[in-house]
């Protein structure tokens, strides 16, 4: 009786665990045959042709991977001087403490916001001021657009890639910095050419797992971004990315071969963002053995 | 070295130390900002028949959002029924099994499930069961939330009992206990505040997402507790009435998005006090 109970709950951690790698595959699998029709239809072409017309059946993804590349990028690029300051003062100037932690705290807050709320917020009050911006700029203005969905975007990954950079960079010892004062170096010598150095795997682990999060991004950006699928011609031109797209046509795409181009963009969507999430899981873990 | 190369440098070193305080003020800017902005724009509508009504068509004003509560509610428990347990057990799985094949590839797909983005768990959950069952249903929102939850879940139990020493286990085994009520009984009861910190977690993580949800539950404007129905549910309401032109549309969203920051912060926060207060430790 005993022994029964046993293997019966050996059994059930075994296909609770093995349930995680059938899942996994099972995703995989379904999006790949999904997206066969597709495939089949427009071979290569669906990555790099411009035209994404329903309605005669061509599907060229071009411009979403695009717009998926430049919102993502440029949100990165944005953000990266706010999350490393914060990783630095967090890390190194100010480890503990009521401010430090007030900080911290406030930042995962930032993490917990849902992103239909951000997407709302940009919508009313930061597309208004983007699209003040354009009119000085003297561009066309939309408001909507590529330049919004990453500023969205930034605010959104500061909490991913500072928590990380803040981590690594509490972990660089003590006796190099005080090996660097002992020389005479004043702080920010210590912090530009000790710490960010001896840091920087992990600071751009933190980046990847950020762009990863950016990358698949639905909401706020679908909000935001315009939802026009053309080739963007500036950076506040309107757009549409890999997944807002899909948010937008999924409930339209009545054809098979829509349908199947839509599952065909999410395949790759996961493609990639799963490349780039395992590249930045292999560096943390090649520093943390390392420290 | 002169003198004036010493003041330069130390000159540097004060500015840069105040462009660095400076960015981190800005950028918990937006933090303040958009939480005084929900604030001021939803807490007017929030009152008790907010909560309470169903939403009005366009041109009446004083309408509700309680079909979306009842559906969020309904969507979320779905999810936890069908996460909760597997994920529980994946977990232990991981923490008593630590190296090996399968332990590994289990890691690594748990990790991939974690960075997929939620848009594709919508089409997954599509695919698998909307077009099976032929309609928009909170059951598909349900499995596609459950499939978000997972990762967190398994994760923050393996986390949360590995660092159960093995002496409590080894002392339940001597006294001849059966290994699988050491760890049901002994292991787990002594990770619990670790794990629901976990399950609370990932609940708030889902309770905000939209992009799973806008081909599964589909949303609704009436009330419904039907799980093979449409369902609404708070991001959803505040998506469609957000990007709807109707102003009346626009503050039932502000109200709904007061109320869904509320709760998913003070899920937030409740999670980090279960794990302060019954903190795993020997």
């Amino acid at each position: 009786m005993q022994g029964r109970s046993e293997s019966i709950f050996r059994g059930g951690l075994n296909l609770a665990a093995a349930a995680m790698v059938v899942l996994l595959l099972a995703v995989f699998v379904t999006l790949l045959v999904n997206s066969l029709p597709s495939m089949k239809e427009m071979g290569w072409r669906f990555l790099y042709g411009r035209t994404w017309d329903p309605v005669s059946g061509t599907f060229g993804a071009l411009p979403f991977l695009l717009g998926t590349l430049l919102t993502s990028f440029l949100a990165l690029l944005i953000s990266l001087p706010f999350s490393l300051s914060i990783a630095i003062f967090l890390g190194e100037y100010l480890k503990g403490g009521f401010i430090s932690s007030l900080l911290r705290n406030a930042i995962e807050l930032l993490a917990g916001i849902p992103s239909v709320i951000y997407g709302f917020w940009g919508l009313f009050v930061l597309v208004p001021l983007i699209r003040g911006l354009e009119m000085k700029l003297g561009v066309t203005p939309y408001g909507v657009g590529i330049f919004a969905a990453s500023v969205i975007l930034s605010i959104m990954v500061i909490p991913f890639s500072a928590s990380l950079a803040r981590e690594v960079i509490s972990l660089v010892p003590a006796d190099l910095k005080e090996a660097a004062y002992s020389l005479g170096a004043t702080r920010l010598e210590v912090v530009w050419k000790v710490v960010l150095p001896y840091a920087r795997s992990g600071i751009f682990a933190g980046i990847l797992l950020a762009l990863g999060r950016a990358l698949g991004e639905t909401m706020a950006v679908t909000m935001v971004i315009g939802n026009a699928n053309f080739l963007p011609k500036s950076i506040f031109s309107p757009s549409n990315t890999m997944a807002s797209v899909i948010a937008n046509e999924f409930t339209e795409a009545t054809e098979t071969l829509y349908l199947s181009s839509l599952v065909e963009i999410g395949l790759l969507l996961l493609v990639v963002t799963t490349i780039v999430n395992i590249i930045g899981k292999y560096i943390i873990r090649k520093q943390t053995v390392e420290v | 070295m002169s003198q004036v190369g010493v003041t330069g440098r130390v000159i540097k070193d004060y500015s840069f130390r105040g462009v660095i305080i400076v960015l981190c003020l800005l950028s918990i800017l937006p933090l303040l900002l958009i939480l005084i902005y929900i604030v001021k724009q939803g807490i007017s509508s929030v009152n008790w028949g907010f909560l309470t009504r169903l939403p009005r068509p366009v041109g009446e004003a004083g309408g509700g959002i309680s079909n979306a509560l009842i559906g969020s509610i309904l969507l979320i428990v779905i999810a936890c029924l069908c996460s909760v347990p597997v994920g529980i057990f994946a977990g232990v799985y991981l923490s008593e099994y630590r190296r090996g094949r399968l332990a590994y590839l289990v890691r690594l797909s748990v990790e991939v499930l974690q960075g997929t983005p939620s848009i594709v768990i919508g089409i997954i959950a599509y695919l698998w069961i909307v077009i099976r069952v032929g309609s928009f249903s909170a059951f598909s929102g349900g499995i596609a939330l459950g499939i978000m939850m997972l990762p967190v879940i398994v994760k923050t139990t393996e986390e949360t009992l590995r660092l159960i020493p093995h002496h409590l286990k080894e002392a339940s085994l001597a006294l001849g206990v059966p290994y699988y009520k050491t760890i049901l009984k002994v292991i787990v009861p002594a990770g619990l505040s670790g794990i629901i910190t976990g399950i609370l977690i990932s609940v708030a993580r889902i309770a905000g997402e939209t992009a799973p949800l806008l081909f599964t539950a589909f949303g609704s404007p009436f009330m419904n507790f039907n799980v093979f129905k449409p369902i609404n549910s708070l991001p959803l309401l505040i998506f469609n009435y957000a990007t709807s032109p109707y102003a009346e549309w626009h503050s039932l969203a502000w109200g709904a998005s007061f109320v869904l920051v509320v709760f998913v912060l003070a899920l937030n926060l409740f999670a980090r006090m279960v794990a302060r207060r019954w903190k795993v430790q020997f």
